[in-house]
């Protein structure tokens, strides 16, 4: 198991190094050059403006610059946004709440997609099966902003069941209807995951001996259709982080939330380039690590993965 | 002509020989005909969709959303930008059956126009991100050992990037916008599944009998992945890159309703949807449109991937 985890720890490193390469390499494709544009219609004396580049590092070569960048990432300093608030303070205060936001949609399509994928799955072929499938496949098609503006303004304005935007502080309630709107595609893809699996389970040898040796339906099915069956459930959830973040960026825009997604969306619309790649390096950063922390979790569930 | 004829033959991993039952007539033996080719996995596909009504509802679908993106003067005579402040949120008069926008065009015609752009943008970055996908993941599958390793962790490296937050993030950095580039953008990040499912079909493959037939007739490397290997790894990128489509229509609809996807001079359904976002508490049956024609061209495409993934599989068509 050490071994294993340490195998994937060591895998991790050439992604993370290569994937905040990536990133960092993007910010040079801005058109312009930042300094220069300080100094306005009269410019920079060329004494401030090299003493400007020193500061920033922005007289050294590229590789040396990225290095600077990591050392940022790893001593918490990633600079500034436009409004002069360090980087990282902004994502501290706005941490909290996509974290809340996205566990609640990790439970809601992981709950809601498992009993609906488990009951399709058990009766494939029949009318449930057919129009679960088909209104997944509705899910999927409809883009996420969509959905939220129409819950927004049926629930929300129309009907007044549930509180508009979350705005500061948000409680459960504020966001049950964000929570529920970043959900829905993921929701869709779940249900379709488990409900293939469980199909292809049911008939299985294992499962036929359970039954053979006259074990009550609900043993079988809990103890050897449904946990054989959340297996590729267990990865999905995995990459699904990465759908979620990109999904939180519209639906914390739509419902006014300050979190990450909310200020990244911000920083989009106000053309904050600087603002919008560290921002979004942090969230590759979590999803980096949230991905090694399923694989492990995976591993503890599943022996065969970790001796493989 | 029984299709179980084969059914006596010894399968890949099964020990013994079974022999065939003893009361199988000469006439049935007779019957057979050696000269016919033996059914191909795409023509048993065929076989099995074409009885279902989802492939048929799909393909008119697909039909009718391709014929409006090339030539949108078969459904409408009305320009989508020609707009007069007026007509400003209008509701439906003669011609103009789902009625005006904020800025006075014609809601119909908008929604037909649109289309060009979303399959545009869908078309151009499925193609990439099959020919990435594909090349990356065959090289890495079929030679194997230190290319496989580097191109693997390559593919990890970008897959560690979700491709939406990364279109996200280049699309602000750029300045010159349309279909090209935004397909361009899409695709950069988006080929690594593809590049997966390729090395994984290819090294399914690429250890059967025949690849070591052709080898010892002595075909070369290249022409036996060409020739050999893709053909018969194909079924997992095709169904694959048909809800890729669907896929990177809806990223492409999200950028533009974010407002760093195509510019607003261009008509879509992403865009449109920014536009009717704005005026959704006075008239939110604006959004409705391009919302629908958006979701059902997606839905044509993921259902058709879906209708051809279990024709494909040989489990699903047995039950």
């Amino acid at each position: 198991m050490l071994w294993y985890i340490g195998r994937r720890l060591l895998q991790v490193i050439p992604v993370f190094l290569g994937a905040t390469l990536l990133l960092y390499g993007l910010v040079f494709l801005r058109p312009g050059d930042p300094v220069a544009a300080l100094g306005g219609e009269r410019g920079l004396s060329p004494a401030a403006e090299i003493a400007i580049r020193e500061a920033y590092h922005l007289d050294q070569p590229f590789f040396m610059q990225y290095l600077y960048f990591l050392k940022g990432v790893f001593t918490f300093d990633m600079g500034v946004t436009f409004t002069g608030r360090p980087v990282v303070e902004v994502i501290a205060q706005a941490f909290p709440v996509t974290f809340q936001l996205a566990l609640m949609a990790i439970v809601f399509e992981t709950v809601f997609g498992i009993a609906f994928g488990l009951w399709a799955g058990v009766r494939k072929g029949k009318l449930f099966d057919s129009t679960v499938l088909l209104w997944s496949l509705v899910l999927i098609s409809v883009p996420t902003f969509v959905i939220g503006f129409v819950m927004q303004a049926v629930i929300g304005v129309q009907l007044g069941w549930l509180p508009i935007t979350a705005g500061r502080d948000p409680d459960f309630i504020s966001l049950l209807m964000p929570a529920i709107v970043l959900a829905t595609t993921s929701f869709a893809y779940i249900l379709r995951l488990t409900r293939t699996s469980v199909a292809e389970n049911i008939t299985a040898d294992f499962v036929r001996t359970a039954r053979a040796k006259g074990l009550p339906r609900g043993k079988v099915m809990g103890r050897h259709v449904l946990r054989n069956s959340l297996i590729p459930v267990v990865t999905f959830i995995g990459i699904d982080l990465g759908n979620l973040m990109a999904g939180s960026i519209v639906t914390e825009g739509i419902f006014n939330i300050n979190g990450v997604g909310g200020t990244l969306f911000q920083a989009i619309t106000r053309g904050e380039n600087v603002t919008v790649v560290s921002l979004a390096t942090v969230l590759v950063i979590v999803y980096i690590i949230a991905n090694l922390l399923v694989d492990v979790f995976y591993a503890v569930l599943d022996p065969r993965i970790r001796y493989a | 002509m029984p299709d179980n004829r084969y059914e006596n033959t010894p399968r890949p991993g099964q020990e013994h020989f079974v022999a065939p039952p003893e009361d199988v007539r000469v006439g049935v033996v007779d019957a057979v005909d050696t000269t016919e080719a033996p059914s191909s996995l795409w023509g048993d596909a065929w076989r099995d969709m074409r009885h279902r009504p989802l492939f048929w509802v799909s393909a008119a679908l697909i039909v009718f959303v391709v014929l409006m993106a090339t030539i949108p003067g078969l459904f409408t005579s009305t320009s989508p930008t020609e707009c007069h402040l007026e007509n400003s949120l209008g509701s439906p008069a003669a011609g103009h059956i789902f009625g005006f926008d904020k800025q006075g065009c014609d809601i119909y015609a908008r929604a037909i126009y649109g289309a060009r752009a979303s399959v545009t943008v869908g078309v151009l970055s499925t193609l990439f991100v099959v020919v990435i996908g594909t090349l990356v993941g065959s090289i890495a599958g079929y030679f194997g050992g230190w290319l496989d390793t580097i191109l693997s962790r390559f593919t990890d490296i970008f897959f560690a990037v979700p491709f939406v937050l990364a279109a996200i993030v280049i699309m602000s950095l750029m300045q010159d916008k349309n279909e090209f580039v935004v397909a361009v953008v899409l695709a950069a990040f988006g080929w690594t599944s593809i590049a997966r499912i390729t090395r994984g079909a290819v090294l399914g493959v690429k250890n059967n009998e025949f690849i070591t037939a052709a080898k010892a007739l002595g075909m070369g490397r290249m022409s036996i992945l060409g020739k050999h290997v893709l053909p018969n790894a194909a079924a997992p990128i095709i169904v694959y890159a048909t809800v890729a489509l669907g896929t990177f229509i809806v990223a492409e609809a999200t950028l533009s309703f974010l407002g760093i996807g195509l510019p607003s001079s261009t008509v879509s359904w992403g865009g449109d949807l920014a536009k009717a976002q704005s005026s959704i508490r006075v008239a939110p049956e604006i959004m409705i449109y391009p919302a629908t024609a958006l979701a059902l061209t997606v839905l044509s495409f993921i259902m058709m991937g879906d209708v051809v993934r279990d024709a494909l599989d040989p489990k699903a068509r047995k039950r």
